[in-house]
């Protein structure tokens, strides 16, 4: 049931690159990381790739397919006609290393940005009790696998290098918005994700949602709670009226500023 | 140069003696998986100036692969759990070749640990009371696995990860140590490469924690990542220190068989800790016939019993199907061997007639996505077909159980690539807690044993920075000696693959034995011709060469320890030799490497004695 | 079709033709329809904004007893129509067309609308027009700066459009009354129906707004202690999921029933009666 395919495997580094054309022989069940790494085992022992799991759980393998930012190891070739040709590309949100491999350290600079989770002390008996309910939608977020698909599709900092210093990305806006979620951080994150994270910056065209491999959905359940959760502090009218009368959301109380 | 390195932030020093990159700390852990994390957090709480050294970038290690669960005797679910149940399972589970020392330590600091994990931000699945749920897994008398979901190694990944990240220890990512550099028989530092750029560093620390873990990579059927070279193993043998147990290597029972690509990728055991079951092509359930006079007093003998447990765990037995992972693994491996097996050469696991599509979906999401992306496979419509696939080695370095040195002063080794504390076989979910509990004894040890060292700390000897640099070097230049050229060292990796697969896997026998280590001579004689294309910047090629010096080396330790072993006993199993023996449960098979750096010398130890207050559980 | 020398990146660009990116060259590598969407929508919404403003400006056949057009409602200036001003006629000195005065709440409330503003930067901005496709500006600042940042606005839209959408539910009721020459009574005619599910059409766009989930409950940190919150807010995210298809679904429906009562005003078209 094997045939040949058709690849077009970019390869090269920052000082320039081309397309190159390769014929590799593949059989049923296998996805573009197999032919990639057939690639490598027989015909370009050089060719450089990042994997780690096979198995859509690591993130590392992501480039674009055909156009899409893709983890390749989830891209089946049954997705594809026989006769078609597939092309492979390094993500082209980040600075190319060499062939399929970039350099995503924008990514681990947002991180490090970003002030982590400030919980209280813990209930007299040493453990911590939160309702399944209130952890779920945190949950959700925290099945990010880290694979920066969306960072990579997202128009601000593809299109735009210079936004990158103000822009944290959807990665981090998940981020944001789970630990906003939390039932137990002491912290108010919202000044900080407008502000330094670059919320505004996101006009949800939902490129992220679209591309990314685990299905969270960024924009629905973080970017725009998220936004509308900066609303309550700075546009509201009826909270502003509200806090003025003493009426507030007493479920946010007990938080600083982070 | 003063430059920072475009992946970390962390500062370069290209400029300095000889165009190489030094860094001075006091505590060097490579591998960035659990137990490296939670090591580099312990070692720099406590005040030492820690860096992290990966093979790949930070949060992608292996760790991410774990499924099911963190065992710990939190009593959440029961409240008549406590250490001294999950202590006695684990030296049950490992056939009490356990270190019985590490079994007590980690079962009696595996709770705390998780709950440390929520405070830095972990969000476990909850019990009705808001306190961690815990789920049955194979092996574990109660409810023992914190868990989220099924991607718990994922979350303990990205937890340990944020920690170290918001603790702002260096991370260097994407580079691989290739030798541990001594001086006067202790460590003094760590010579390495930038998989980038392949340009060499050098890292100055009196005090290096190993956690690299497994060895999976050298088997062909593996639920295991690329990264799983054995580097840790190999790395401690050249530096003098021995291995332990290296005989036991587990075959999870279930991994996927098909399609081919990903063939032995897992299939979480919580699939049968929430109601699946084992079934041959002719429909029947077959555990039943293959439970262990061992475990025949806990273990339910009838459907209906075992049907009834699910519901009501007081009164029932625990089904077959939740037997230790080599119990099972055999019983699956005799069934295909016996023709029952399915059309792609597995057995059927079946949760689609047992659990509704909600339910399935809802505990088991990514077994879901993952067979529904690679396989077109509904689960919950459809029963999977698996097989086993090899998935953790219980054996690694030897290590001091309180503190995780190892023969060589400074040198300590944490996780997979440490032995002892799982014996001859490892229950599910206690690796992750192993991580997390070693990770952070380690670490702390290695940082005092930084601090008594004060001023005299040794330094690296520059020949050895040399002689490391040539070696790393070697692949390049191998093409151009003699007889070099004609070997590619991808072909040379799958061969090493298909021969530990067929000659040292899951049934052995003394023949078969000694063919692999022929075969392993062949194959190091090979290696020696291999060709490295292109050049050193970021050249895959070049990695695996390096990388298969190790594969090699300790693939020839099991081997050989699987040769002497002349009994069956948990990972490790000798058609010639079926059943265990008392002699052989008494001791340890210690691996040194040969002064001269030729061979593998391989001794007999005795188990160390566990106190009358221990010995009591097992009465 | 392999390019064989590397595509030189644009000087000055700072996009995927940027000095450190990988020099593909093309804009995209996409070889799917990529621009079917976005040439759709922006068809339709010009369609829609031409036909809205043509009927809103020309500001007459909005009423056919007992239909009032929801273009025009509440009808609040003295141009109303017998009949057709609910609410009595406050604005009376608005000598333009009365769809005017209203008309700003339910526009401002689908233009600052989550949905639509992903539909409009793609199908006219093209910022950008589809994923992975390059778009064509130089510069980029979103929703920071003015007039974008008004879209903060929009819960304030979403008061409104409640008050709206009940208007439009009380004109619904009275689509139920008699028509001219019927007795007393239910009367039921297309026109009802149309009016029916237009305004159960709003209604699910409405109350699937992102405001709205956001209020409802989403605000919360702790759903636990608020279980009839939580209750609504998991309602509400039903209907927030499907809350794109809502979108266009009234907007269609909103311009028929406006069309069917242009048409039975101007007499081109008789209400079929059921009852
Ligand atoms: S929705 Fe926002 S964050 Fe996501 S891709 Fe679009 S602009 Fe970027
Ligand atoms: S949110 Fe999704 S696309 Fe983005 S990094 Fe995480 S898994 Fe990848
Ligand atoms: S290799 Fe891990 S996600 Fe593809
Ligand atoms: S109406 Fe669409 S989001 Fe509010």
């Amino acid at each position: 049931m094997g045939y040949t395919l058709k690849m077009r495997i970019w390869r090269g580094d920052q000082g320039g690159g081309d397309l190159g054309d390769y014929d590799v022989e593949v059989s049923e069940g296998e996805v573009v990381l197999d032919a990639i790494h057939r690639v490598q085992a027989t015909q370009a022992g050089d060719l450089a790739v990042r994997w780690n799991c096979k198995a859509g759980k690591c993130g590392s393998c992501s480039a674009e397919v055909n156009g899409r930012p893709r983890l390749m190891c989830m891209t089946r070739l049954s997705d594809f006609d026989p006769a078609e040709t597939v092309t492979v590309t390094p993500m082209r949100s980040f600075p190319v290393i060499r062939d399929l491999v970039t350099d995503v350290s924008f990514n681990y600079e947002k991180a490090r940005e970003l002030p982590s989770f400030a919980p209280p002390p813990r209930d007299a008996d040493g453990k911590r009790r939160m309702a399944q309910v209130d952890v779920e939608r945190g949950q959700e977020f925290r099945k990010c696998i880290e694979c920066f698909l969306c960072q990579d599709t997202c128009h601000v900092i593809r299109d735009h290098e210079d936004n990158k210093p103000a822009f944290a990305g959807p990665r981090f806006f998940l981020r944001y918005a789970e630990l906003d979620m939390h039932p137990l951080d002491t912290h108010d994150r919202r000044a900080l994700a407008q502000g330094a994270a670059g919320l505004g910056m996101c006009n949800i065209t939902k490129c992220c949602t679209e591309v990314c491999p685990e299905g969270i959905r960024i924009t629905d359940n973080a970017i725009i709670p998220m936004k509308e959760r900066v609303v309550d502090r700075k546009y509201d009218p009826l909270v502003w009226l509200g806090s003025k009368i003493g009426l507030r959301n007493r479920d946010n109380d007990g938080r600083s500023e982070a | 140069m003063g430059d920072r390195h475009p992946m970390t932030g962390n500062e370069m020093s290209g400029a300095e003696a000889g165009g190489m990159e030094r860094h001075r700390y006091d505590v060097v852990v490579v591998g960035a998986g659990g137990a490296g994390l939670r090591a580099a957090i312990a070692a720099h709480e406590a005040g030492a100036r820690t860096a992290i050294v990966c093979k790949s970038l930070l949060g992608k290690a292996h760790t991410v692969m774990a499924e099911g669960g963190i065992a710990a005797a939190m009593g959440n679910r029961w409240p008549e759990d406590n250490w001294e149940v999950h202590f006695r399972d684990t030296m049950r589970g490992g056939k009490m070749l356990n270190n019985w020392r590490m079994a007590q330590l980690h079962a009696q600091e595996a709770p705390e640990r998780v709950l440390e994990l929520e405070d830095w931000g972990a969000l476990f699945d909850r019990t009705d009371d808001g306190l961690i749920s815990q789920r049955d897994f194979g092996g574990h008398r109660y409810a023992r696995l914190a868990h989220v979901g099924d991607r718990t190694g994922l979350e303990m990944i990205r937890t340990l990860q944020q920690r170290a990240v918001a603790l702002g220890i260096d991370v260097f990512m994407e580079c691989t140590v290739t030798e541990l550099l001594k001086v006067d028989g202790a460590i003094a530092g760590a010579f390495a490469y930038w998989r980038e750029t392949g340009r060499f560093v050098v890292f100055e620390a009196p005090s290096v924690v190993l956690a690299t873990g497994g060895i999976g990579k050298s088997f062909k059927v593996t639920s295991n990542s690329w990264e799983y070279t054995g580097d840790g193993h190999a790395l401690a043998l050249r530096a003098g220190a021995a291995l332990i147990n290296m005989e036991f290597v587990q075959f999870h029972p279930t991994g996927m068989v098909w399609p081919p690509s990903v063939k032995g990728l897992l299939v979480t055991e919580s699939v049968r800790g929430d109601g699946g079951i084992l079934t041959n092509s002719e429909g029947k359930r077959f555990m039943f016939d293959y439970i262990p006079e061992y475990f025949r007093d806990e273990t339910a003998d009838t459907v209906e019993e075992a049907d009834r447990w699910y519901e009501d765990k007081k009164n029932n037995r625990r089904p077959p199907e939740l037997l230790p992972r080599d119990e099972v693994a055999r019983a699956i491996n005799s069934e295909i061997k016996a023709g029952r097996g399915t059309p792609h050469g597995g057995i059927y696991l079946d949760i689609a007639s047992r659990r509704s599509p909600d339910f399935i979906r809802k505990r088991l999401p990514s077994m879901y996505h993952q067979f529904k992306e690679l396989a077109d496979v509904d689960i919950t419509q459809e029963p999977m077909e698996i097989g086993p696939t090899c998935h953790y080695v219980m054996g690694g370095i030897e290590v001091d159980a309180d503190t995780e040195l190892s023969a060589v002063p400074g040198l300590y080794a944490v996780g997979e690539c440490s032995g002892g504390m799982h014996g001859s076989n490892r229950l599910g979910g206690n690796s992750l807690s192993d991580l997390l509990v070693f990770g952070r004894r380690a670490g702390e040890a290695a940082a005092s044993y930084c601090v008594s060292l004060g001023e005299g700390r040794p330094a690296v000897r520059a020949e050895d920075v040399k002689a490391a640099e040539r070696d790393a070097l070697a692949p390049f230049e191998v093409a151009t000696g003699p007889g070099g050229g004609t070997e590619n060292p991808y072909t040379i990796q799958q061969d090493l693959q298909q021969s530990m697969n067929d000659l040292v896997g899951i049934i052995r026998t003394r023949p078969e034995l000694e063919r692999s280590l022929e075969e392993l001579r062949r194959l190091r004689e090979r290696a020696r011709r291999m060709t490295v294309e292109g050049h050193r910047q970021y050249n895959p090629g070049w990695h695996l060469a390096l990388d298969l010096r190790n594969m090699l080396l300790v693939s020839e330790c099991i081997a050989r320890a699987a040769l002497e072993r002349e009994e069956s006993r948990g990972g490790h199993t000798r058609d010639d030799f079926p059943g265990p023996s008392p002699e052989w449960g008494a001791k340890n098979l210690v691996l040194r490497l040969a002064a001269d750096g030729s061979a593998v010398d391989l001794a007999h130890q005795p188990l160390p004695v566990m106190p009358d207050e221990l010995k009591k559980f097992f009465e | 079709m392999a390019s064989t020398d590397a595509p030189s990146t644009t000087p000055g660009s700072t996009g995927v033709d940027g000095p450190t990116r990988a020099r593909i060259g093309a804009r995209t590598l996409r070889e799917d329809r990529w621009w079917l969407a976005p040439l759709a929508t922006f068809i339709v919404f010009s369609g829609f904004v031409v036909f809205a403003t043509y009927r809103a400006f020309a500001g007459d056949y909005f009423y056919a007893e007992p239909y009032l057009s929801p273009f025009f409602s509440p009808c609040l200036t003295a141009d109303c129509v017998a009949g057709s001003s609910d609410f009595g006629q406050p604005l009376s000195w608005w000598s333009l067309s009365p769809a005017l005065v209203v008309l700003i709440f339910p526009l401002g409330f689908r233009m600052t609308c989550y949905y639509y503003r992903k539909a409009y930067y793609r199908g006219f901005w093209l910022s950008p027009p589809a994923c992975a496709v390059a778009e064509p500006h130089g510069a980029y600042s979103g929703e920071t700066r003015f007039p974008l940042i008004l879209q903060n606005l929009h819960r304030w839209f979403w008061y409104a459009a409640v008050v709206i959408a009940l208007i439009l539910t009380w004109d619904t009721v009275l689509a139920f009354g008699p028509a001219p020459g019927e007795p007393d009574g239910i009367h039921m005619g297309l026109g009802t129906l149309l009016m029916v599910a237009n305004v159960v059409l709003i209604w699910l766009y409405t109350l699937g707004c992102h405001s709205c989930r956001h209020i409802t409950g989403g605000r919360l940190r702790h759903f636990s202690k608020h279980p009839v919150r939580y209750r609504i807010w998991t309602l509400v995210s039903r209907l927030n999921n499907r809350h794109g298809t809502y979108a266009w679904y009234s907007l269609f429906s909103v311009a028929i029933v406006d069309f069917y009562v242009y048409l039975l005003a101007t007499g081109a078209f008789d209400d079929p009666r059921f009852f």
